[in-house]
């Protein structure tokens, strides 16, 4: 992005000024998720600076409401540490019990979107799939759908999973779904799946069909080719497809608020019971930790998707 | 088949088969052609085999909730299935008779029998969606009737509530006395209907859905084209900028794609508060004085700032995969024709990123049409959007029927912008970071 020397000087502050207008745009982009972190260290109930904070104060800094997090719905948060302690907070803290609930749906969903979204996204990128688009529209369209709508319908499927069966003159009688961690596993799973499919099939266009059949001309059956010789190529793209698909798990509030019973209370759901009801200082901390998580995964996916770029001979220029 | 001109025909026939005449054969002696299909039909059902999982995945978990959805938006038996003698005699006699005695004492009957099966509130609810302040009537009269209504039933129910004669309410129960109904659609689009069945504007104060549905399309746009103005200098810098310094950069766009939505709302609530850190810095700028705090939060202006900067990577990457493509000879050969940096710009460089544009403000909108938690957050009572009316209608007021209703022109809408950015884009092209 330099600047051409023959650039006239009205040319040159025009420049500078597009710069300063993309830092400030950059800055928009990222000040919001950077200023959480220091002021979850507050040692006041404020969502501001205090002048505290400002000087560098040491007082002025808490950790407060990291303590919180644990502290919170424990039977005896006041008791002496020690194992004890640890035992009331794994047992009875809300945030732990919604990281728990969270980390078990997001496994269970990934497992299955994962699973089913690379098989056919597998199928999908074969030149003789039959209807394709049309396919491929009805598997992307949970991205696509707004949520809410999705979760309605689920409200309604899951409340009584059998009623379409009475559409066609059947009269079954069969549980809820509304309520377990069955139902917001399925769900989530849905919701995961055009991720999966998008990251893919994008990997696979840029795997060398030759490459499987080479492997079947010197012998190889149809799963040993997919073990032995797909797999490994594709995996850096599965691997970014099933951390997206855990992402949009982990960060779904509507479908949950929707059919999840008070089992399954996934942090989301406990941030926007914080935030409606009376948002204390604690959703910052916890929304510092899950800012540290996404930097993780970002690291995670860039560093997959240099790997796969090399895997399949596309070297950055 | 045998082309004089073309060696190799001549070739192929002969290698193909005893008979040169005849149709091509494999090795085995079958015609090449069935072999052909037959195997392009296995590789189809193999591909196939691939995908089916999946999308019977798909059509329980997501499809079939969805015509669910549809259908309890059409249908809604809280009056037909539970005033089983009424609805009978509605079905009997056409719209205008005058309510008989048969009438009156089905009315009779079928409030005991729904007093007594505790369904009348069902029945009220049903008809208080079309009527609003009927559902006492019924409740009340299902107190009184639990006993037993003696005859002569005109006076008796009269008796009970004069409401009861009211043609009006005949005229909404003949309406629910039907399981299918088309009402919480025209109620959607704030239409109802008279005495006579004729559809015509609700009353002024309900007309809101209308006004709910433009304002969601006004703040779409709006947020579309604010993502627009802040996404394309980004874009441009990170396609033009060797692509190792654009990678760190990038890193900026992405972070936020993947921080939880609830944490970046979270955080525009605490920066735009009025005690919050966007009005602190003002004031200790001095742009504005303490008591003149700006409100920036809980109106249209807090959804507008926190969706666009949700929003703005989906505007982003994809202009900047379509600006990566073009060649920046283009626009040195316009200046070496004489043409001014921005005439350059205008002419040569912008009709050039017209398709990630596009890509990018479809899926913006799209996704800002529908969008939820963020206008329930920091929206106010100004900044909601209609989905957050469509959870307003599940999970407070239980119309559920009414939820549908929004939800399926919402569906729609939305449906028909998919179809559009598959027609101009291709979902094949649909890219994450």
């Amino acid at each position: 992005m330099a600047l051409p020397t023959y650039a006239s000087p009205l040319e040159k502050v025009w420049h500078y000024a597009y710069l300063a207008i993309c830092a400030a745009i950059f800055f928009f982009l990222i000040a919001p998720i950077v200023v959480v972190i220091p002021l979850s260290f507050n040692a006041e109930p404020y969502f501001t600076f205090t002048d505290k904070m400002l000087s560098f104060d040491p007082e002025g800094y808490s950790m407060r409401w990291y303590r919180s997090l644990l502290t919170f719905g424990m039977a005896n948060p006041d008791a002496p540490g020690g194992l004890g302690w640890w035992a009331d907070a794994w047992q009875n803290a809300k945030w732990v019990n919604a990281a728990k609930s969270s980390i078990i749906i997001g496994f269970f969903s990934t497992i299955l979107a994962t699973v089913l979204g690379t098989l056919a996204a597998l199928g999908l990128s074969r030149p003789e799939m039959p209807f394709r688009r049309i396919i491929m529209a009805v598997l992307i369209s949970p991205m696509i759908v707004p949520i809410i709508i999705t979760a309605t319908g689920m409200f309604f499927f899951y409340s009584n999973p059998c009623e379409p069966l009475t559409w066609i003159g059947l009269n079954p009688q069969c549980g809820k779904l509304a309520g377990t961690y069955l139902g917001v596993i399925l769900a989530h799973a849905t919701l995961g799946i055009p991720f999966v499919i998008i990251t893919v099939t994008a990997t696979l266009i840029g795997f060398d069909q030759s490459l499987a059949r080479a492997a079947a001309s010197l012998g190889a059956n149809p799963r040993t080719t997919f073990f032995r010789i797909t797999m490994p190529l594709i995996l850096p793209g599965v691997i970014s497809g099933a951390l997206f698909a855990f992402v949009t798990s982990f960060d779904e509030v509507v479908a949950v608020l929707f059919i999840a019973g008070p089992d399954q209370q996934t942090i989301p759901r406990q941030m926007w019971n914080g935030i409606r009801e009376q948002i204390s200082p604690a959703i910052l901390a916890v929304a510092t930790l899950l800012v540290i998580f996404s930097i993780a995964l970002l690291a995670t996916v860039e560093m997959l998707r240099r790997r796969s770029e090399r895997l399949r001979g596309i070297t950055p220029h | 088949m045998s082309n004089a001109l073309d060696p190799h025909a001549a070739i192929v026939t002969e290698a193909g088969g005893l008979d040169p005449g005849g149709p091509l054969r494999t090795a085995d002696g079958q015609p090449l052609t069935r072999a052909l299909a037959r195997s392009s039909r296995r590789a189809r059902r193999r591909a196939f085999l691939l995908v089916l999982p999946l999308l019977l995945f798909v059509l329980l978990t997501f499809l079939l909730p969805i015509g669910q959805m549809l259908q309890r938006s059409v249908k809604n038996d809280g009056f037909s299935a539970n005033m089983p003698q009424l609805s009978a005699w509605f079905h009997e006699h056409p719209r205008g008779t005058e309510p008989d005695d048969a009438a009156w004492a089905a009315l009779a009957a079928d409030l005991t029998a729904a007093a007594e099966a505790r369904s009348i509130g069902l029945v009220g609810t049903r008809v208080n969606y079309d009527m609003p302040g009927t559902r006492s009537l019924f409740t009340s009269a299902g107190r009184k009737a639990r006993g037993g209504i003696e005859p002569p039933y005109r006076e008796a129910i009269l008796a009970m509530d004069e409401k009861w004669g009211d043609p009006k309410l005949w005229s909404v129960m003949r309406e629910a006395s039907s399981a299918y109904t088309s009402n919480f659609y025209l109620a959607a689009l704030d239409r109802t209907r008279d005495d006579d069945g004729n559809i015509t504007m609700a009353p002024e104060q309900q007309q809101i859905y209308v006004k709910l549905f433009q304002r969601t399309f006004w703040l779409s746009l709006i947020i579309t084209f604010t993502t627009f103005l802040l996404g394309f200098p980004i874009a441009h810098l990170l396609a033009t900028l060797p692509m190792r310094k654009s990678n760190l950069l990038m890193i900026l766009v992405l972070l936020p794609f993947w921080t939880s939505l609830l944490v970046r709302t979270t955080a525009w609530m605490v920066l735009l508060q009025q005690q919050g850190v966007v009005n602190d810095i003002l004031v200790w700028l001095g742009l504005i004085g303490n008591d003149q705090r700006l409100q920036m939060i809980f109106n249209q202006t807090g959804t507008i700032i926190a969706m666009t900067h949700i929003l703005l990577p989906f505007m982003i990457l994809p202009l900047y995969s379509v600006m990566r493509t073009i060649n920046p000879s283009y626009v040195r050969a316009a200046r070496s024709l004489g043409a001014t940096s921005w005439t350059a710009f205008r002419r040569i460089y912008f009709p050039q990123t017209l398709p990630g544009l596009g890509a990018g403000a479809l899926l913006v909108f799209i996704l800002a049409v529908g969008y939820y938690i963020t206008p329930a957050l920091v929206g106010g009572s100004s900044g909601q959007l209609i989905s957050n009316l469509i959870a307003m209608h599940m999970t407070q007021t239980l119309n559920w029927s009414m939820a549908a209703a929004l939800a399926a022109l919402l569906l729609g809408g939305v449906l028909l912008l998919y179809w559009v950015y598959d027609r101009l884009v291709g979902i094949d092209n649909l890219k994450l970071g």
